[in-house]
């Protein structure tokens, strides 16, 4: 099975129909794992309990980054090689990573409030997450604007590829211009710096977060796939002659 | 060559003239401009601390008030058309016209940001540093914005639409812009550095403008 072979949409709707019940049981496991490890996690010695909030931001924010690198991909799928269901993933991904966004940002503020006794800070890391959120809801706000879904998918996919580079950028200027969050300790040069104790919940959940997104992805992108086929009906209808009474 | 040139000198003109609207950029920055002290209050020392900011604010709102008008005139009198199936490079016509655009509507923000500069009680060299962060910035405001101004006039939607793709791009040149005038006025860092990174941004977007509004262009006006 290929890329390729996936353009049709109707072998893509049939693969899905197979493989998604399985992937949302696996996720619904590894979900349930996950929460059950970092409930059982101990209490960090400085943070107490408010540790775990740790458990669902992190894999949040992960994913905020990852889905809008899934769109760039299927952008460029749009672009270059005219993929027929690329612009399907891309349109599906947006609401998906803004609420991941979201969450990582509300999770990140309740997680702020014990720990720097603030909600916001114009920290560098708030300040890029915060940005990344308002692309998204750009960038969705740009797919609602054009009826034609070609259309806008190639408007969509020029902003999605100048946002992935833009983001970078947005990162380092603002890193540069105030600090509070704490550097990244889970990938960094030399091993990780987390606990064991927290990192395998940790990892649990992001592996179940990631298998979430891809579930709710293949969802949104039968949706979609559907909802253009009633949309071609609906139009097929209306363009019918009618018949007039005599 | 000659083509490029005739568009840029093409594109000037007609913004000069009636009708063509550039000025009124620079007529609202100073409107912008003249809002803060009566948001802020008359307080004088704090409009001189504040003034780089208000200063990058007006002329990034300015900038972007007037890259609706980049394509939306050519495209309504049939003149993209002729730009997209000339035999000059659309890249390279993207780029004349955001020079022209700048030429037209970034340049006379510049020149006024001194007399600005007087109301919001900035001193003499500071002025001089905040318009020079404008010099090496505002490319970098037009050329990200044109890829705005393509993807809107290939939707036929544009103002707020375009404000809301255009503004998250700038946010980078704002932040450098600004830190580079207070570094020139008081500031413990050096100028230097936050103003390379600036003319940085400035000739990268050079290049990536040029390159997403020609695809917008080509992708959208079928």
């Amino acid at each position: 099975m290929t890329l390729t072979e996936l353009a049709n949409p109707t072998r893509f709707l049939s693969l899905t129909t197979r493989v998604l019940p399985w992937l949302a049981i696996v996720t619904a496991i590894l979900l349930a794992v996950g929460l059950y490890q970092s409930a059982l996690a101990p209490d960090d010695y400085q943070q107490g309990a408010t540790v775990k909030i740790m458990f669902i931001h992190v894999p949040n924010a992960w994913l905020s980054m990852f889905v809008w690198g899934v769109m760039s991909i299927a952008s460029l799928g749009t672009l270059v090689w005219r993929h027929p269901l690329a612009d399907v993933a891309a349109k599906a991904a947006a609401p998906i990573g803004a609420a991941f966004t979201f969450l990582a940002l509300v999770t990140g503020s309740l997680w702020g409030r014990p720990m720097w006794g603030t909600y916001w800070e114009w920290d560098a890391r708030l300040t890029s997450v915060l940005i990344l959120f308002l692309m998204y809801l750009g960038l969705i706000a740009l797919w609602r604007a054009v009826e034609d879904p070609s259309r806008a998918a190639r408007a969509a996919a020029i902003l999605t590829l100048v946002g992935a580079i833009n983001i970078p950028i947005i990162k380092f200027s603002v890193d540069w211009w105030n600090t509070l969050h704490q550097p990244a300790s889970v990938m960094k040069m030399g091993g990780s710096s987390l606990d064991k104790a927290f990192l395998i919940p940790l990892l649990v959940m992001a592996v179940a977060f990631s298998l979430l997104f891809i579930t709710l992805h293949l969802a949104a992108m039968r949706n979609e796939i559907l909802r253009r086929r009633v949309r071609a009906l609906q139009m097929l209808q209306a363009s019918k002659p009618v018949a007039l009474p005599q | 060559m000659t083509a490029l040139a005739a568009l840029i000198r093409r594109d000037i003109r007609i913004a000069l003239r009636v009708g063509g609207g550039a000025l009124i950029g620079v007529l609202f920055f100073l409107t912008v401009v003249v809002l803060m002290p009566f948001a802020l209050g008359p307080d004088l020392a704090l409009l001189a601390r504040l003034g780089p900011a208000i200063l990058w604010i007006g002329a990034l709102l300015a900038s972007l008030l007037t890259l609706d008008r980049l394509f939306t005139a050519d495209h309504d009198d049939g003149s993209l058309d002729l730009i997209l199936m000339s035999r000059t490079p659309l890249e390279l016509a993207c780029a004349a016209k955001a020079l022209a655009h700048w030429i037209a509507a970034g340049l006379p923000l510049i020149v006024a940001t001194p007399v600005l500069g007087l109301l919001l009680n900035l001193d003499g060299p500071s002025t001089l540093a905040v318009a020079l962060t404008l010099l090496a910035g505002t490319p970098a405001l037009t050329f990200t914005g044109m890829i705005g101004a393509a993807l809107a006039v290939t939707l036929q939607r544009g103002g707020l639409l375009l404000a809301v793709l255009v503004l998250p791009l700038s946010i980078p040149v704002l932040i450098f812009g600004v830190a580079a005038s207070n570094a020139a006025i008081d500031g413990p860092l050096s100028f230097g550095t936050p103003f390379s990174i600036l003319c940085a941004l400035s000739l990268a977007s050079l290049v990536i403008g040029p390159f997403a509004a020609a695809a917008s262009l080509r992708h959208g006006l079928d």
